[in-house]
């Protein structure tokens, strides 16, 4: 077999475990549009946050210890303690259903009946917010997630490959686990929404506000269940992201990378935000691969951007989105 | 009883249809441009025009025209960051392709050149809109970044990919490279600033302004009674990038001196404008004159503040920046959704009525 294609089929693989991640961001977003119409860009600013405050409950950070340290002239820095990693997650989950009700209670409720667009700006607001807490509380240096996920090169895939082809593929243990964990969310979250009575009210909620509100169903509870959820896939998202390169702000990045994951998958579809992600992903890669030699390399800061605003021209509503769009 | 109109009698259509109709409200304006053009520059110094009075007036002009596209013909953008480096770059080009040539030819010129590269990337606006046309404007923020960064041509082959502004003169006063003093960089942007606001307040009061507000408010009946949306929409795009693209090229040319693409306009400067148009007041050119202020003063209040007022680091100052503007927008959007120019007109409907309650 000639080592170009070898090569391609490397980045493919390498393109499908990156696209699971972004598919990972992106269901955070597609849960809280599908319950609320409200596009969250905080989404990767939560997962940034999540993953901050796992870190922080872990090594027994003081939160605000820089910020007390300020203004008392104290020099508190930790507690002293190691919290293990199955009493970290739950409490880290906690805190991000927590941070669903206030953000319900201060924001969503306030900002009922707006317009998407301000809806939008608003959560641009709250990713800001968000983002100082998260430095304040926790600190802003880049730190190492460690949740006990295997990591490095996966013998099986390379000696597997090896044999096939006589070149081994480079794939990360890591990745191979996300994509597991990804695919055990989204059952649990099919199972969630289609056999239990709050999944059932959340669909009931997606599909009409008001017909919900007039069988009873309280809509403020579906609003914190759903950024709950989106909390916790944001978690998710979070120690993967953290896991493979470090708990820093460019986690918040990949928020951005999930806008046209969605336009892809289209914005009311979970297995779209899979697509789309896998799509993205390997789309990436075999693009830096193929034309990296002729127009220079990092093509993948822009190239899902692209791809999204072609596929607009021809598919607004994306693959598996409703065919109700907004079109001028 | 201070700021009234009895008594202020019309007598011709072209009085009454003046920008500022109320005789106190006029001759505050007349007073601040006085202020700005004939105390500023004498009592002006480097430390004011580096930190508050330049960016103030820099990116009042990027507010201007952001607050065009969105505020008035409701097409939200999320590329301003990328159309000042279209800007900065095209701005850097002509100079160093024409020496000769006038700098202040030379920034029109940039901003017309951003104009037609926003009329390319307000194309697909014809299709989509609202998150759809933000991930369109944020294609052109990543492409063009990596384009400019990526493209030797763009920075003449410099072997640090910086663009650095050289020495260019006005009327024998230098205003770009280091020999600029803070008075002619202050009064180059100042006329800049003027000219613009006076461009934007009139055209948005003009047919094409009313075209715009049209498409914003419902583009299908805009389009019933006669307005044509591909003119509409494209016009508020070049209109806005020839604002942003004048606000990148002085940014470059006059205030930085020096710039890298991915380093002075990235994304985070695209949002800091999206700030001001907010929190200033959507569709208002007091609101991008209030929101450049508090954005631009505020920061640098809060750290005086903090850093030199009660010693703590400045890194957490920093933070604490975040913080606060994120939730000042969260409190605009949800108590006061058009921003200080809505607060603003309280207050002068207050003022008009005093010390009487109605």
């Amino acid at each position: 077999m000639p080592d170009t294609l070898l090569f391609a089929m490397e980045a493919t693989l390498n393109g499908l475990t990156a696209g699971v991640m972004y598919a990972l961001v992106a269901l955070g977003f597609v849960l809280i549009f599908k319950a609320s119409g409200i596009f969250n860009f905080a989404q990767g600013v939560m997962a940034l946050f999540a993953a901050l405050t796992l870190v922080g409950l872990q090594s027994g950070q003081i939160p605000f210890a820089h910020l007390i340290n300020a203004i008392f002239g104290t020099r508190v820095h930790h507690f002293g303690w190691n919290m293990p990693t199955f009493l970290a997650i739950p409490a880290t989950v906690l805190v991000m259903i927590g941070l669903a009700v206030l953000v319900e209670r201060f924001i969503l409720k306030h900002l009922v009946n707006q317009e998407p667009i301000i809806l939008f700006m608003a959560t641009i607001g709250l990713a800001y917010f968000l983002e100082g807490v998260g430095d304040i509380m926790w600190g802003a240096e880049v730190k190492a997630l460690d949740v006990g996920l295997p990591k490095g090169m996966s013998d099986t895939v390379d000696t597997l490959t090896y044999n096939w082809f006589g070149y081994g593929f480079y794939i990360d243990r890591l990745e191979l686990w996300a994509a597991g964990i990804a695919a055990i969310l989204v059952a649990s979250l099919t199972i969630f929404s289609q056999y239990t009575k709050q999944g059932r009210a959340l669909r009931a909620v997606a599909d009409d506000h008001q017909a919900a509100l007039s069988v009873g169903i309280s809509l403020r509870f579906i609003w914190v269940l759903t950024w709950s959820i989106a909390g916790i896939v944001a978690l998710v998202a979070g120690i993967m992201w953290g896991s493979k390169s470090g708990v820093q702000f460019s986690l918040s990045l990949i928020a951005l990378k999930a806008l046209p994951v969605l336009i892809l998958g289209g914005f009311t579809s979970i297995p779209g935000a899979i697509v789309g992600g896998l799509i993205i992903g390997v789309g990436e890669k075999l693009f830096d691969f193929f034309m990296s030699p002729i127009i220079g390399g990092a093509t993948e800061n822009w190239f899902a951007y692209m791809l999204a605003l072609v596929f607009l021209l021809f598919r607004p509503q994306g693959l598996f989105g409703e065919r109700i769009i907004e079109r001028v | 009883m201070l700021y009234r109109e009895a008594g202020d009698f019309k007598t011709s259509y072209v009085a009454d249809s003046q920008t500022f109709p109320i005789r106190f409200d006029r001759y505050g304006y007349y007073f601040l441009l006085g202020f700005a053009f004939l105390v500023m520059p004498l009592v002006i110094n480097d430390y004011w025009a580096n930190a508050i009075v330049v960016p103030f007036l820099i990116y009042t002009i990027a507010a201007l025209g952001l607050n065009i596209l969105i505020g008035y013909c409701g097409q939200l953008s999320l590329g301003t960051g990328a159309f000042m480096a279209v800007g900065a770059y095209g701005c850097y080009k002509l100079m160093t392709a024409f020496p000769e040539l006038n700098i202040i030819i030379v920034i029109v010129f940039a901003g017309f050149i951003t104009a037609s590269v926003g009329v390319l990337f307000g194309l697909p606006s014809l299709r989509i809109k609202g998150f759809y046309l933000a991930v369109a404007t944020l294609a052109a923020q990543f492409f063009l970044i990596w384009l400019f960064t990526r493209t030797a041509w763009f920075y003449n082959y410099s072997p640090t990919g910086m663009i650095s502004a050289p020495t260019r003169e006005v009327f024998g006063f230098p205003v770009t490279g280091p020999r600029a003093s803070a008075v002619s960089m202050y009064m180059i942007c100042l006329c800049f600033l003027v000219v613009c606001a006076w461009l934007a307040r009139n055209l948005t009061r003009g047919s094409l302004g009313r075209q715009w507000m049209a498409i914003r408010d419902m583009d299908i009946a805009a389009e019933i009674i006669g307005v044509n949306p591909l003119m509409a929409k494209l016009t508020a795009f070049a209109v806005s990038s020839f604002f942003i693209g004048i606000a990148g090229a002085l940014l470059f040319a006059v205030y930085l001196g020096a710039a890298e693409a991915g380093e002075a306009f990235g994304i985070d400067k695209s949002f800091l404008v999206l700030f001001m148009v907010i929190i200033g007041g959507l569709g208002s050119i007091f609101g991008a004159f209030a929101g450049a202020f508090f954005l631009i003063v505020g920061p640098v209040l809060l750290k005086l503040l903090l850093v030199n007022g009660l010693g703590w680091p400045t890194d957490l100052a920093a933070h604490l920046e975040i913080m606060i503007i994120g939730a000042l927008i969260l409190v605009f959007l949800i108590l006061e959704p058009h921003g200080i120019a809505a607060l603003w007109r309280t207050i002068k409907e207050k003022l008009r009525l005093w010390p009487f309650p109605y």
